[in-house]
């Protein structure tokens, strides 16, 4: 650690950012907090490289990028189809790259947010405590072929990391807010028995949902003082159709929110493909916090022998590593 | 369902709202901002951020219970009669009317006014910010007399510039950033709400205080042009 490197981009799709945790502590001013739209992503990094710090975050766009030097990196979030030359590298682990390799990133059509860490992070110029792009604050802009991304050099065990599949929709649990008795208790049971499809407009802002039928209204919804709106918040519009917030929402809105996604159940609803089908559950907010998922498991990785076309120059298992993922 | 203000109720799993006002009040919103700075003042141990917008302050946490000991500052006094806590008054540099300001004329005849008696108006009315939003930094301004109640417009306007003042419901809005919206600009101004460059990137904060007096188009481009930080030729001075 700690000599120079960088990873150059050779092509990049569009809509491909830095992104990090975010910065926390300025919704007062109305600033929202950002950062990676699968937080999950972000801590099986985490728990692969260390110190995963800023990454690259792609919306299934195609990347191809270069190291120039030796970093170890790591694949999560919505599986792509990654290789470096004739080798395929499995997603959901830590690898090591030398000078001069290539990684090819290709979208599989699973999930939609997919990331590209480095051990120790992404150098690249911090705004306010965080490199994280907020395009809709005008802060960063989209990663474009030639950008130079620092860091520094690595050496780490390749490993890979317990990832649950959370591509296709299913069941999000909710926690209510203030204006979820808004709606008449015949609209909420509707909502609750609606299966909605994930639309396909959808960015870091928020999340469009469709359905056959009626939207969702409260009575007077066009009356409410603009107040707090978080990422999860299931917003309904004016003509009643419901949005999931992303990490890029803003900070206050007047229209009611019938619910927030609980965090456990966030990194689904960001990463349901378009076409998924979404339901809603209510849970209460202790329910919610201990449905938190623990500190992602971390295993070695045993490269399958076909992949590896030149199997003794290979190192087999980088380093013994513990079951929290401590190099030991 | 008849609610009791202030109200205290979870937000997500990892926050609580306190609600002041289901309605646009210059008593509750000033009590958000008094509570606000007093838990920013004597911190309560759980909590990790808090926030204040037109009628509610956010309080985020860890997940360590901490609604008993916000019950608690929450009843320690009336929050509206507390003198407000350190604050800046600026005065931010407007140009109104004509192209800087081409909803002027029907702002004045809604508000029952000659255009010269609503620049005037506007021009030397002293606001608060309410509460930052929408964009970084975007101040949300009143609160003004009533004849300042004009709705918004049933259509957007498909866009107003960024530094772009606006008018509706006794409020003023100052853009941070070019976006269409249903309120009525009066005036333009070449403040810059965010600004990362800046050691202070977003300039306002809930609870200071603006005038905008008013100049003349070229007055505020050379006033704009002489203000490397953004900040559009605005005076400050702390309030104590």
């Amino acid at each position: 650690m700690g000599k120079p490197a960088v990873i150059e981009v050779l092509t990049c799709g569009p809509m491909v950012t830095i992104q990090d945790g975010g910065r926390p502590g300025h919704l007062s001013q109305g600033l929202a907090r950002g950062g990676a739209a699968d937080r999950r992503a972000l801590k099986e990094a985490t728990a692969l490289l260390g110190d995963a710090g800023a990454g690259i975050e792609t919306p299934g766009s195609p990347l191809r990028l270069r190291c120039d030097g030796a970093v170890t990196i790591s694949l999560t979030g919505a599986p792509m189809k990654a290789t470096v030359g004739d080798r395929v590298l499995a997603w959901n682990t830590s690898q090591h790259l030398t000078a001069g390799d290539i990684l090819d990133l290709r979208p599989t059509g699973t999930g939609v947010y997919s990331y590209v860490h480095v051990a120790g992070g992404f150098l690249t110029e911090a705004v306010m405590g965080s490199r994280a792009a907020h395009l809709i604050a005008n802060i960063g802009a989209p990663l474009q072929a030639g950008d130079v991304l620092p860091c520094n050099a690595s050496t780490g065990g390749a490993r890979r990391v317990e990832a649950h599949a959370r591509w296709g929709g299913g069941e999000l649990r909710l926690v209510r807010t203030p204006q979820t008795r808004l709606f008449p208790p015949a609209v909420l049971d509707r909502f609750l028995t609606t299966r909605f499809i994930r639309d396909v407009r959808g960015n870091r802002q928020g999340v469009k949902l469709s359905m056959a039928g009626a939207g969702f209204a409260t009575d007077g919804q066009l009356n409410l003082l603009s107040d707090f709106i978080l990422p999860g918040d299931v917003q309904m519009t004016g003509d009643g159709i419901p949005y999931i917030l992303g990490p890029e929402c803003q900070t206050t809105g007047g229209y009611p929110r019938i619910g927030t996604v609980i965090e456990a159940d966030l990194p689904r609803a960001m990463q349901a493909v378009p076409g998924a089908v979404l339901t809603f559950r209510f849970v209460t907010p202790a329910e919610a916090r201990a449905a938190r998922p623990g500190k992602p498991a971390v295993t070695p990785l045993i490269r399958d022998p076909g992949d590896m076309p030149d199997l003794l120059a290979q190192q087999l298992i980088g380093g013994v590593v513990s079951a929290t993922g401590e190099e030991t | 369902m008849e609610e009791v203000f202030p109200r205290i109720e979870p937000l997500g799993e990892a926050a609580l709202l306190v609600r002041f006002t289901p309605h646009l009040d210059d008593a509750a919103n000033r009590a958000c901002v008094a509570f606000r700075a007093a838990l920013e003042a004597q911190p309560i141990a759980g909590v990790v951020e808090t926030a204040s917008s037109l009628g509610s302050v956010l309080v985020r946490h860890d997940g360590r219970d901490v609604e008993a000991d916000l019950g608690h500052a929450l009843a320690a006094r009336d929050w509206a009669d507390v003198p407000p806590p350190a604050r800046r008054l600026w005065s931010i540099p407007c140009s109104y009317g004509g192209e800087d300001g081409p909803q002027l004329p029907e702002s004045a005849a809604l508000a029952g006014m000659s255009e010269v008696a609503a620049v005037s108006a506007l021009a030397t009315a002293r606001v608060r910010v309410l509460a930052l939003g929408f964009a970084p930094g975007m101040p949300y301004l009143g609160i003004l007399p009533d004849a300042w109640d004009l709705p918004r417009q049933t259509d957007l306007t498909p866009k107003v510039p960024e530094g772009a003042l606006v008018v509706a419901v006794r409020q003023l809005v100052l853009f941070g950033t070019e976006a269409p919206t249903g309120w009525r600009q009066v005036g333009r101004t070449a403040f810059g709400c965010f600004e990362p460059s800046r050691a202070r990137p977003i300039a306002l904060s809930p609870g200071d205080e603006v005038t905008f007096p008013s100049v003349s188009p070229s007055e505020l481009r050379e006033l704009a042009e002489a203000d490397p930080e953004r900040h559009g030729g605005a005076i400050w001075e702390s309030l104590p």
